[in-house]
């Protein structure tokens, strides 16, 4: 089975004062039809820069290679023609922050209009009942008013509702969500998450969402892949992530979750400070926190290793943790 | 002329209702700028006197009585001259500031997006044109192409380009920056659909400010090109040609000419430039 989404080896260099910086390294990713993948790590991992590289929206002078494939069409070879009816038709995106991606100055409605209508068959009045069924669709009650509303009028949670909306109007195969609830409060963010969940299930929609909130993920998508540094350092399927997790990373981030009912008088943390991709040597990017660091982890790059149900980037993938505390190998 | 200081409307900083204030100066500008519009506009029905109407028994009369301002050295009328003279002299900017407004903004915003060589090939055009005087440009062009109006206006249309163009490119960068432009991009519009809709409708304040003032430096140098009798060519009436006109009779005493006309420049470029800084801080919430 060809994924819809398939990204292969996909290496991004940005420039920089001094010479070229890497921000994505070799990361390969699909996304099957309908499938929901999350996209997991701390900020600067590279997560967002990966669906920017998607969306063919990197800063200029931004150098890319390897290939994304959307339906066997490689993305980055697609003319500009071939790309906007692209983004139009095939594919939407929600944004973090959705003040921000929204013009100010237009009312919602001719916001929405302007996106339906970008499916040319449509005439006036047909745009016109798919905006108020997209409205309702996204939990949007009152819809006349909102309608004509201007985005500084709406809340965080119903401009995102807004945006989901907007990236839904031409019925696209896949959305990519970048961080969609991050800049919303937790009540809401439940309520968008649920959104998106519903709505992409009954549209058979595939979804790369990207977030740095593993039970999130573990919630609402069927596989999971955490970034470190720019690379992909494990996949897994998201119910299996937890038992499974063989990346002493992923194993430090599930460590650091806090928990009800558990009662500490100090969170877990990974040791160290999270590196960006130009930073990594010749070895594993993990290496510099890695409690369980030997030589060969300094030296050689691990490449990830199909294991069951998923891929794991480690020298010693699911070899047991050394008991002492950690920071004792974290060598600088 | 100063460039604005900018803050265009998505993205900024707050701007409190108190920086919006429509000041009394700028009502009273507004006022003045209507006036001398309306006075083009209608100037045969609220002229006393035929504009060219020579009246030898007329010469050089005082204000008042039949000739609210007086007449000239060959018995016209002034204010009647006045009023028709808003004519060309208004005509006459607004087809400058109306064509760089135009032009500019295209430039502009093509700049603006495709950024990179392009946008600096075209800033350096735009410097060099802003660096050569647009007065010499446009006496220039009417040693071409022969004095009127239209010569020096089309002149001074491409020297005024850059006021608008080099603020603009500068906001329309600011505004292709800006996250919501690469939503749009991302929803699967091309680039004039969103420089047309989004935009450039999101620039307009700051174009319609810009253009205000410079329509005020635009009618001073069409005045001077007037004053030195390389535009709009008599017996028309005109702002700077009568004062040009006017020059002869000061020596005999009789300044009612030149310093009506000159007055009359003189109350238009400042409130052109009053109404330029009003809207400004009501558009944009900056001083110039």
């Amino acid at each position: 089975m060809s994924a819809l989404l398939s990204i292969d080896r996909l290496r991004v260099e940005l420039p920089g004062e001094k010479g070229t910086r890497t921000v994505i390294h070799d990361v390969s990713l699909d996304v099957g039809a309908g499938e929901a993948v999350a996209l997991v790590g701390e900020s600067g991992s590279g997560k967002s820069m990966t669906t920017r590289a998607v969306m063919r929206l990197l800063p200029e002078g931004a150098r890319l290679s390897g290939e994304i494939r959307f339906d066997g069409v490689s993305i980055p070879g697609m003319d500009r023609r071939a790309l906007r009816r692209w983004r139009a038709t095939r594919v939407g995106m929600v944004f973090q922050d959705p003040r921000a991606h929204i013009n100010p100055v237009r009312r919602i409605g001719d916001f929405l209009m302007e996106g339906v209508r970008l499916d040319r068959r449509l005439s006036a009045g047909q745009a016109r009942e798919r905006v108020s069924r997209l409205m309702r669709a996204v939990g949007v009650g009152d819809v006349d008013r909102r309608l004509s509303q201007y985005p500084h009028e709406l809340s965080g949670g119903l401009l995102q509702r807004v945006m989901i909306a907007a990236a839904l109007a031409t019925e696209p195969d896949l959305l990519l969500a970048d961080e969609p609830t991050t800049a919303l409060d937790v009540t809401t963010q439940e309520e968008v998450v649920a959104i998106i969940d519903e709505l992409r299930r009954e549209r058979g929609l595939a979804m790369l969402f990207i977030t740095h909130d593993l039970d999130l993920a573990a919630a609402v998508c069927d596989r999971i892949a955490v970034m470190y540094a720019g690379s992909i350092v494990e996949e897994r399927p998201a119910g299996a992530l937890t038992p499974d997790a063989s990346h002493p990373y992923t194993r430090g981030l599930l460590a650091a979750r806090p928990e009800i009912g558990r009662r500490e008088s100090r969170l877990r943390t990974i040791e160290g400070r999270p590196i960006s991709a130009f930073e990594v040597g010749d070895g594993c990017a993990f290496a510099t926190r890695c409690p369980m660091v030997r030589d060969l982890c300094r030296r050689e790059r691990p490449a990830p290793v199909h294991v069951t149900g998923g891929r794991v980037a480690c020298h010693f993938a699911g070899e047991a943790e050394p008991q002492a505390v950690a920071g004792d190998g974290g060598a600088r | 002329m100063s460039v604005l200081q900018l803050a265009a409307a998505p993205g900024s900083p707050a701007i409190t209702s108190r920086d919006r204030r429509f000041g009394a100066l700028t009502a009273v500008s507004c006022a003045v700028v209507t006036l001398l519009t309306l006075a083009a506009v209608f100037a045969p029905a609220v002229a006393p006197y035929d504009p060219t109407q020579v009246d030898p028994s007329a010469v050089y009369q005082g204000p008042g009585g039949a000739h609210p301002l007086g007449t000239d050295d060959v018995g016209r009328d002034i204010l009647s001259r006045l009023l028709y003279g808003a004519r060309a002299s208004l005509l006459g900017p607004a087809i400058v500031v109306v064509v760089a407004a135009v032009v500019g903004t295209l430039v502009a915003v093509t700049a603006a997006w495709i950024g990179g060589r392009f946008d600096a090939f075209v800033s350096r055009a735009l410097d060099v044109i802003f660096a050569f005087p647009g007065l010499v440009l446009a006496i220039v062009a009417v040693a071409v192409i022969g004095p009127g109006l239209m010569a020096p206006a089309a002149a001074l249309s491409i020297s005024y380009i850059p006021y608008i163009a080099r603020v603009l490119r500068t906001a329309a960068i600011r505004q292709r920056n800006l996250p919501y432009i690469a939503a749009l991009e991302v929803q699967g519009f091309g680039a004039a659909a969103i420089c047309a809709r989004h935009l450039v409708p999101n620039l307009l304040p700051l174009l319609v400010v810009q253009a205000t003032v410079a329509f005020g430096y635009a009618l001073l140098d069409l005045s001077a090109v007037s004053f030195l009798g390389l535009g709009t060519q008599p017996p028309a009436p005109e702002w700077g040609l009568m004062v040009a006109n006017g020059q002869p009779s000061i020596v005999a005493g009789h300044l009612e000419q030149s310093l009506s006309a000159g007055l009359t420049i003189v109350v238009a470029v400042v409130a052109f430039n009053l109404l330029g800084q009003g809207l400004s801080r009501a558009f944009l919430g900056v001083d110039r």
